[in-house]
């Protein structure tokens, strides 16, 4: 088996407290030394990561590769080797394909294709009810079985509290996770913007905070009364960090994540009509990505996640209120997670840690960390290599993007998984 | 983006999308240039050369007999060649796209696109996505903007109150809804008017309303008091099903303009309408037809506003020479 050495980078370890210049030692698909390598070790490649950070490869809770269902967005294959170029050695996939994850066999076709496209770190989310319908209890056990991590309704709304309580009950009963997305759908209604003064202006339908505080409030209320473990997949507003801090305070067994962009951008930047900035939850106000970046520097959101929603260009061609939203957002992660550090003074390994050990503590996944025996997903970055969003580096199939042409800070260089060197960037 | 869309690298008038961005002499040149169309109304041959040649597509997404009418008039004594689509939603049910049906028009060398479309920012996708020597006029983009009808309504208000310093304008019904409410907010605000409010229940205001510089008032007595302008808007019915109102006849009690409520105002005050009148639930007849009423008048000057525009996007700045 090859033997890598990467030597004279700076590595951040989070899960191991660690941060120090030196050297790491990779054989048989695992780390096996950090800082002193074996006198012995014989290195088949050497990767000089000096000026660089090596940290471990990222896990991601939420990225859609469009496959199955929606092939015309992107693929399993495209959008992984995406992910290799963004530092993302694991990520989770989401139920709502087409068809959805809601039988043993979407989960095997995944399987053998993240196989086929030799991305090995796939993880299913089983959807919470059958078809996403909101109504019936999926077969979570058979889910489980073919190796789903977490359940979730995806954007998909549950019919009734009851059955929140029931899924939450019966995803306890066999030890899942529950991912869920807070939205009270009869209020956010047909809305596609944050019900603020840009709605108000350009005559968009609104979605309001509420939307998604009611939502939280309720699902943590009745994770209290189930006891299930309940992970708040990307929230997006001051009062769901509040409602998060507060029932973690009260010990709660809840985690929380916010999609990357949440923590830049706000209503006010968003360009009158520009589909590009079309996501759901929608860009709130400044106060509220205020919030979330606290939330994220105190712990209450414990991870950060690209919330990857490639699409083709149909989809975001029309009036504002009819195009698809979401954002193609895995190689913007890194440096929009770096921008924290350097306009919002939040600390790197804390930034770090929200895209490496945090997330796989919450998937409970023997990752995102370097510790000698794990299999060595590890991602080399330079944080100071400035480079245009474009279709030269972009591998994702979907380029909708609010940043495309635009110059981002931060850059991943190589990305290793399973001791595997994937990705390798080369500079023009 | 919204500032330049509309304009060319002069400055000009290329676009008409919305009443945004906009400043105050560009909104003042489209008065002045439909001032000097009023006339061809009255001649004998209604018809001026100035568009002679130009193609004007009437795109209409969304079914208005009036406003399409107006737009047709206006065309026709500027003498351009006026095609009217009614594609209502039904080329895009079958699978074509906005984009699509453009594209094929454009295939036939038109000139100008007069848009109306149920969604917001229609219009400007449009704009966007067309070719560059097509000029798009809005005439009505989901709940965002109507521009025309607000710049019909602004020149009526300069025709009585012949300016819009110090004035004070009440604009009362169902501004949620209502995309002639927010251009005409902006219009106003723009050529400096003292005071805009807007009246209605909470229900039909949008959530930060304020933040487009007007004072949101839930009561017609205050709202209407001392106002040189009262410009009521058209209450869909169907907000009675969804639970924004409970009845026409309460609508009508709190918000409808009777002769009484109208005492509120300055005795000179003007009431507008951008029509069609829903008699009795938003407005009385008596007050309506009244004296102080300058509906009617309203839709006449529509022509020559959109004959302004018209021939301001389309290059002929200054209207009759």
């Amino acid at each position: 088996m090859t033997k890598i050495l990467i030597e004279n980078g700076r590595i951040i370890d989070p899960a191991n407290a660690l941060d120090a210049v030196g050297s790491l030692c990779i054989a048989d698909g695992q780390i096996l030394q950090v800082l002193n390598p074996p006198a012995d070790f014989t290195p088949d490649l050497t990767i000089n990561a000096k000026g660089r950070i090596v940290c471990p490869g990222f896990v991601d809770l939420s990225a859609r590769l469009r496959e199955p269902g929606h092939g015309h967005k992107g693929s399993i294959k495209s959008e992984t080797q995406a992910a290799l170029s963004a530092g993302v050695t694991s990520l989770c996939l989401p139920p709502d394909t087409k068809p959805c994850i809601d039988s043993p066999a979407v989960v095997e076709y995944i399987k053998d294709k993240a196989e086929a496209a030799d991305y090995p770190g796939v993880y299913s989310i089983g959807a919470l009810t059958q078809r996403l319908d909101g109504t019936e209890l999926s077969s979570m056990f058979a889910l489980k079985q073919a190796g789903c991590i977490a359940v979730s309704n995806a954007h998909a709304p549950l019919g009734n509290l009851l059955i929140l309580r029931r899924a939450m009950e019966y995803a306890g009963t066999h030890g899942l996770l529950l991912m869920y997305r807070a939205n009270e759908a009869s209020l956010s209604g047909k809305g596609c913007a944050h019900e603020g003064a840009m709605a108000s202006r350009y005559g968009l339908p609104g979605i309001p905070v509420a939307a998604e505080s009611i939502a939280l409030a309720q699902a943590l209320e009745l994770a209290q009364l189930t006891g299930c473990r309940m992970h708040v997949s990307q929230i997006s507003c001051k009062q769901s960090v509040i409602k998060i801090q507060q029932a973690k305070k009260y010990g709660l067994k809840v985690s929380a994540d916010v999609a990357v962009h949440q923590l830049h951008l706000s209503e006010t930047d968003v360009l009158p009509f520009d589909s590009h900035y079309h996501v759901l939850p929608p860009f709130r106000s400044e106060e509220d990505s205020h919030y979330l970046r606290e939330g994220l520097a105190n712990g209450t959101i414990d991870a950060i996640c690209s919330d990857h929603q490639p699409h083709d260009l149909d989809a975001k061609l029309g009036a504002f209120p009819e195009t698809e939203p979401g954002i193609a957002s895995l190689e913007t992660l890194l440096p929009l997670a770096l921008e924290l550090t350097r306009l919002h003074r939040i600390d790197l390994h804390k930034v770090l840690a929200s895209l490496t050990e945090k997330p796989a503590a919450i998937l409970g996944l023997q990752a995102g960390a370097l510790t000698p025996g794990f299999s060595a997903d590890v991602c080399i970055f330079d944080p100071e290599l400035a480079w245009q969003v474009d279709g030269q580096s972009w591998r994702s199939a979907g380029r909708n993007t609010p940043y495309w042409q635009q110059t981002l800070i931060g850059r991943v260089t190589h990305t290793l998984q399973g001791g595997r060197l994937l990705y390798k960037f080369r500079n023009r | 983006m919204h500032r330049h869309i509309q304009l060319t690298e002069q400055g000009k008038l290329k676009h008409f999308l919305s009443t945004e961005g906009l400043n105050k002499s560009l909104l003042t040149e489209i008065l002045d240039t439909a001032e000097s169309f009023v006339g061809i109304s009255e001649h004998q041959v209604k018809k001026v050369p100035l568009l002679r040649g130009k193609t004007i597509v009437n795109l209409f997404f969304e079914n208005s007999t009036r406003t399409r009418t107006t737009f047709e008039l206006a065309a026709t004594r500027l003498s351009a060649d006026v095609l009217n689509m009614n594609i209502a939603t039904s080329a895009t049910s079958k699978g074509e796209s906005l984009l699509d049906t453009i594209r094929n028009l454009e295939a036939m060398h038109v000139d100008m696109f007069v848009v109306r479309h149920a969604l917001s920012g229609a219009a400007h996708f449009i704009a966007q996505h067309t070719a560059p020597h097509i000029s798009v006029i809005n005439a009505g983009d989901g709940q965002h903007a109507h521009p025309t009808q607000a710049m019909l309504d602004m020149f009526t208000i300069r025709q009585h109150k012949k300016q819009f310093e110090g004035l004070k304008v009440a604009i009362v019904g169902d501004i949620l809804h209502s995309r002639v409410a927010r251009s005409q907010i902006l219009a106003l605000n723009t050529l400096g008017v003292a005071e805009v409010r807007v009246i209605a229940p909470k229900t039909l205001l949008p959530a930060h309303v304020r933040s487009m510089g007007v004072i949101p008032l839930h009561d017609m007595d205050e709202g209407l008091s001392d106002v040189d302008v009262v410009i009521m808007l058209r209450l869909q019915k169907e907000r009675m099903n969804s639970a924004f109102l409970p009845s026409e006849s309460e609508f009508f009690k709190c918000y409808g303009l009777t002769e009484a409520k109208l005492q509120r105002a300055k005795p000179d005050a003007i009431v507008m309408h951008p029509g069609p009148i829903n008699r009795g639930v938003e407005i009385a007849s008596s007050v309506a037809d009244g004296p102080q009423s300058v509906i009617l008048q309203q839709v006449s000057n529509g022509i020559a506003v959109r004959m302004a525009v018209m021939t301001m996007t389309l290059g002929h700045h200054g209207g009759m020479a």
